[in-house]
């Protein structure tokens, strides 16, 4: 089970999350065209190739080819745990990224650091960057990743992901400054 | 044969010179591999000063997975390292435990008293474990050369031993199944006849096909024949052990030369290489993952029956049904939990034949539940640090072979 | 199972020897810092001793060494070294081992460098340099391995906190956690 938390703390996702007709299906079709780029470090990559290899075939939900150039995809998947040295190249990986981006953090080192309070071991990836869904577990199953990757086509379709709901704020701004 | 030779391995041996005379004046150009490079498994930086594309010196950093293993064991009770051990070398979970907990069973005098069935279950695991390992570090690297359907066949089968793995410990991958004196439990009933099913399946199917796909690919062995090769002095002055150092002539498995366990009375062959170079590095995995499926037959054939823990009640839990009815045993249990398994003050380095190689565990106990010192002799570290010399004077296509067949893993190489 | 060695070491080395043990099978000499050297080639290039592959380098920090079960002058005291150096040797030929120990004071960690013998410890010296600020001199290349340069301290000595943190990176947006803060 992905678990999906209100990460956003804009003054209310809900009025900025309106979105008209044509955003709808920009964004329906945005959900099941998702390029994922696996930030792979730890342990839980065993359990990322297991989700995309034939059993479990994560390619069924339309995330279907791992692109390897963070310019070429929109889905970073933090597979692993992420660590102090690791912070600066996991910012620069998620900067390079094309809008609208969005970010799982696929087990629980990725998401609160675990087990792992330490001098070294960041206390989960949103330290650096926003992260959209979380996957608990240690590592999770391939289930859990395939449920993620519903929660996380949900929250696209509503136009609640964190890059999405930043753009329509600045449009929302530019336009009151206008007037 | 010479020339069969040539037309397998691609003629490497003719170097095409005639315009090196005309060439423009050039400098050397720094390029940085990493940390998150999609042809490694495993997170490593590269800062490579390449001449063209031929290397001129390559600087690896690792570290970027370092999670602080030994710190972390500095503050957690002998069992509860555990579930550390497992993410050391994650792709063989099992192994890493088995070393760990021979690792405090020497401190605590119990080496050669456990259960019979608990060393067979031991070594039952580490073989199924070992195989996951090599097929993950052979499928990885034949992926990362193009090869996609053998990684996709090579899954599958491990997708099986996961699943018996996990109807062992209850996890597919990260396993704690071992305890000191012993393993968690007992093997589920007719486990092992589906061991023995899922091996037939293997040995048959997979590595069959996965072996007519590779061994003669021209693709694949123009890649891994004569590249990364090391010699046997410079294999033991590094401290290279395991598929690396077999490779290259080494005949070091501590499962032969300090026996540990119930391997003295298995029959196996290690297999050694001769040239060194990544080629034999998969041959000798491929032969390492045979001989793990026939130490496995004689493991079904040959397991005795029994308690899986040792009775010692300074080591072994109190049966649950003990645990909730008698203070006594209540209160056993609870400074079990607390305070960890007593374990005399003194130090010990124990090793056993790991995935990669030689992983040991030098323990510092200082007379309570928790290690004064642990450190892990992790092979991935030692063997990443050969790779700096053996990618030099290659192509930077060649650095993904070489990484993929040191098999570098993150969690055991960073600690 | 080695006893010879350690035998050996004393007959020849006798002066550099401290004191040599047993301990659960593996044995261990105590070497004085400045011999070192000699020992350590000594046991690469006599035949019968051969030790051609390097095993691994650790310390060992003694700041609270407060053994249990031991009288307390097993204790660590601020007058004896802090730190214990640990080089661990195989034989091949031979099939045996080693520990060499070597005793370094906290006010000057530093100890010859064994990489010229053994290209092995390279990395592995280094990785006790990151870890407990001991200096090999002549080591070739000594800098932080698993950490960053802007690193201060060393984080597995006692004294440092376990967990410490010294982050290279943050977000800006990012709030305080109030379990954090306190």
């Amino acid at each position: 089970m992905g678990v999906e938390l209100s990460t956003t703390r804009l003054e209310d996702a809900a009025k900025w999350a309106k979105q008209s007709l044509l955003e709808r299906g920009v964004n329906w079709g945005r959900k099941f065209s998702l390029f994922t780029y696996p930030f792979v470090t730890a342990c839980c990559g065993m359990e990322f190739m297991s989700a995309a290899a034939p059993k479990y075939d994560l390619a069924r939900f339309g995330a279907e080819f791992p692109r390897f150039s963070p310019r070429q995809s929109d889905l970073l998947m933090i597979v692993g745990t992420i660590t102090e040295k690791q912070g600066p190249a996991l910012k620069r990986v998620y900067d390079q990224m094309t809008e609208p981006k969005w970010v799982i953090a696929f087990g629980v080192c990725a998401s609160t650091g675990g087990f792992y309070q330490n001098y070294h071991a960041m206390p989960g990836a949103d330290q650096v960057i926003p992260v959209d869904v979380y996957i608990p577990g240690c590592p999770p199953r391939p289930e859990q990743v395939l449920d993620a990757l519903i929660l996380l086509q949900k929250r696209i379709a509503e136009g609640r992901g964190h890059s999405q709901l930043r753009d329509k704020r600045e449009q929302l701004a530019v336009a009151a400054s206008d007037e | 044969m010479a020339d069969l030779k040539q037309l397998v391995l691609g003629r490497r041996d003719i170097v095409d010179d005639s315009d090196a005379e005309h060439e423009l004046p050039h400098e050397f150009m720094t390029v940085n591999m990493g940390p998150s490079h999609p042809a490694m498994h495993g997170t490593v930086r590269i800062v490579l000063t390449v001449d063209g594309e031929k290397i001129v010196s390559g600087d690896v950093q690792p570290g970027y997975l370092h999670r602080c293993f030994e710190k972390e064991s500095e503050h957690a009770t002998y069992t509860q390292i555990f579930p550390y051990t497992d993410r050391l070398n994650y792709v063989s979970p099992m192994i890493n435990n088995v070393g760990f907990a021979m690792a405090v069973e020497k401190l605590l005098g119990l080496t050669g008293k456990l259960p019979e069935r608990a060393e067979w279950v031991r070594v039952i695991v580490s073989e199924v474990s070992r195989i996951t390992d090599h097929l993950t570090c052979v499928g990885a690297s034949a992926m990362e050369l193009g090869a996609f359907t053998p990684f996709l066949y090579f899954l599958k089968a491990r997708e099986w031993l996961y699943g018996l793995l996990e109807k062992v410990s209850g996890a597919r991958l990260t396993h704690s199944y071992v305890r000191i004196g012993g393993v968690n439990k007992d093997l589920p009933e007719g486990w092992l006849a589906e061991l023995e099913f899922n091996l037939d399946k293997l040995e048959r199917e997979v590595m069959v096909e996965c072996e007519a796909m590779l061994n003669n690919n021209k693709i694949f062995r123009d890649r891994m024949a004569g590249v990364g090769a090391m010699t046997r002095q410079e294999a033991l002055a590094s401290g290279c052990t395991g598929p690396i150092a077999r490779a290259a002539g080494v005949d070091y498995d501590v499962r032969k030369d300090y026996p540990y366990s119930v391997y003295p009375e298995l029959d196996f062959d290690v297999p050694v290489g001769t040239t060194g170079d990544c080629f034999d590095r998969y041959l000798v995995r491929i032969e390492e993952m045979k001989q793990s499926i026939r130490i496995l037959r004689q493991c079904i054939a040959r397991i005795p029956e029994g308690p899986v823990v040792i009775a010692d009640p300074r080591v072994a839990l109190p049966p649950k049904r003990d645990a909730y009815n008698t203070i006594e045993s209540m209160i056993r249990h609870f400074k079990h939990i607390v305070d960890g398994i007593r374990v005399p003050p003194g130090e010990t380095y124990s090793f056993v034949e790991g995935g990669n190689g030689e992983l040991g565990f030098f323990i510092l106990s200082d007379g309570t539940g928790r290690p004064y010192k642990l450190y892990c002799r992790s092979p991935s570290f030692v063997h990443l640090s050969t790779a700096s010399s053996l990618i030099t004077g290659h192509l930077i296509a060649d650095v993904v072979p070489i990484f993929g067949m040191i098999n570098m893993i993150g969690g055991e190489c960073d600690k | 199972m080695s006893q010879k060695v350690l035998d050996a070491l004393l007959a020849k080395h006798g002066g550099a020897v401290v004191h040599t043990e047993s301990v659960h099978g593996d044995e261990v000499a105590w070497i004085a810092r400045d011999h070192l050297l000699a020992v350590a080639t000594w046991l690469r290039d006599e035949p019968t001793m051969a030790f051609d592959s390097p095993v691994f380098v650790t310390c060992i920090d003694r700041l609270d060494w407060r053994p249990v079960g031991l009288p307390p002058s097993a204790a660590w005291t601020e007058e004896r070294p802090r730190f214990e150096v640990c080089y661990q040797l195989r034989s091949s030929t031979h099939r045996h081992r080693v520990r060499l120990k070597i005793a370094v004071t906290e006010k000057d960690p530093h100890l010859p460098s064994l990489t010229g013998l053994w290209s092995g410890f390279n990395w592995q010296e280094r990785e006790t340099f990151d870890m407990y600020g001991i200096r090999f001199e002549g080591h070739p290349d000594l800098r932080r391995i698993y950490l960053y340069e802007e690193f201060v301290g060393y984080p597995l000595r006692k004294d440092y906190p376990k967990d410490k943190r010294q982050p290279l990176v943050r977000r800006d947006d990012l709030p305080v956690n109030p379990i954090r803060k306190s």
